[in-house]
């Protein structure tokens, strides 16, 4: 993590979700140390209330949302 | 921005058709990075099975094969003996390599052909809506033992694939691990690249069986499916290395 504006925590990892692919299964959700993941109120074409981040992002980039997704819809990006 | 973690190169850039929470998605990826790790994707030749994971061929960017029914491990005998350089691994479920295909996977595990075998234990036949499989456990309900399969009414024990092979001369390799959280997924990966590595180093037969979700014939949804692997399924079927030589 690095120290942004403020002081705030600012997590160094991004993640790229393609949230039409995802099938909202939640195994990512459940996995994440970090409890960062969400169901989206929005659906996705398949109708389906997809996976995003919150707000906050304090993602560790520890890769298991990662593992566990069937759709291989999940990948981590770093700064 | 660097990519950490990225879906692997020789996967296809395609969604799948699995249902929400089925463990052929992992598994599909997680074979296709070892295959990435390794750097064979131009030497590997996959045997897809009949079951779910018959359109697997469509979701790795490598060559693959397709067999009938439980007759993956004869038709990728039949690949390996032509072409001994390649990397032949078969992905076959619990119906195609421990009910119809019995004989083949029992017969190419006892010749120790220098194959890696994906086998998915879903304790089901998941495509054709449920049934019974010879590795449903004791008690599980399914569309043909609807009271739970029960041994003393003639339905059988569920067979332990990677224990029996594993008493065949011909196996070199035999475990058993599961799916149902990141570290068990990242520890089936290890294996899997060790099954890959062992027909590499030219030894005999590797078997990685896999305990996996299916929440559309288990009526469960995709985190009990996990929860059900992790508390009944492994009671059955013990997780660990079984044969290593
Ligand atoms: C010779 C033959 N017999 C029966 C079938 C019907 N059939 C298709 S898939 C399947 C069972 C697949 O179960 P499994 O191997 O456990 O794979 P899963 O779908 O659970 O991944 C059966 C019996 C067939 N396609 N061919
Ligand atoms: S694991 Fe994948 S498909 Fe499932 S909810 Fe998460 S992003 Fe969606
Ligand atoms: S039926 Fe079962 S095995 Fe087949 S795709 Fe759906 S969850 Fe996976």
């Amino acid at each position: 993590m690095s120290k942004g504006k403020n002081n705030i925590k600012l997590s160094v990892f991004e993640l790229r979700i393609k949230k039409d692919w995802c099938k909202g299964c939640q195994l990512c959700l459940v996995s994440c140390p970090q409890k960062y993941l969400e169901l989206s109120s929005n659906l996705n074409k398949k109708g389906v209330n997809f996976i995003q981040g919150k707000e906050k992002n304090n993602c560790i980039g520890c890769g298991f949302c990662f593992f566990m997704c069937p759709e291989g819809c999940i990948e981590i990006y770093q700064k | 921005m660097k990519i950490k973690f990225s879906r692997p190169k020789s996967l296809i850039d395609v969604e799948t058709h699995y249902c929400a929470g089925c463990g052929h998605g992992i598994l599909n990826i997680l074979t296709a990075k070892v295959v990435d790790e390794l750097g064979i994707r131009d030497k590997t030749i996959g045997v897809a099975p009949v079951g779910c994971a018959v359109l697997a061929y469509k979701y790795w960017n490598f060559d693959v094969c397709e067999a009938a029914h439980g007759r993956a491990l004869a038709v990728a005998t039949g690949i390996k003996r032509c072409h001994p350089d390649k990397v032949i691994f078969t992905y076959q479920g619990d119906g195609d390599l421990a009910s119809i295909g019995m004989a083949e996977t029992v017969h190419a595990a006892n010749r120790g052909e220098k194959i890696t075998c994906v086998f998915v234990n879903n304790a089901c036949y998941g495509m054709t809506g449920g049934q019974m499989a010879p590795t449903t456990i004791v008690g599980q309900k399914t569309t043909t033992t609807p009271l739970g399969r029960s041994p003393e009414s003639g339905e059988g024990w569920p067979i332990k694939m990677a224990e029996l092979l594993s008493g065949l001369k011909g196996v070199s390799y035999s475990v058993r691990t599961a799916v149902f959280n990141p570290q068990k997924v990242m520890q089936t990966y290890q294996y899997i690249k060790k099954a890959f590595i062992n027909q590499i180093e030219g030894k005999g037969f590797s078997l990685v069986e896999v305990l996996s979700p299916c929440p559309a014939a288990w009526r469960k949804t995709p985190l009990d499916s996990m929860k059900w692997i992790e508390d009944e399924m492994v009671k059955y079927f013990p997780l660990g290395v079984i044969k290593r030589e």
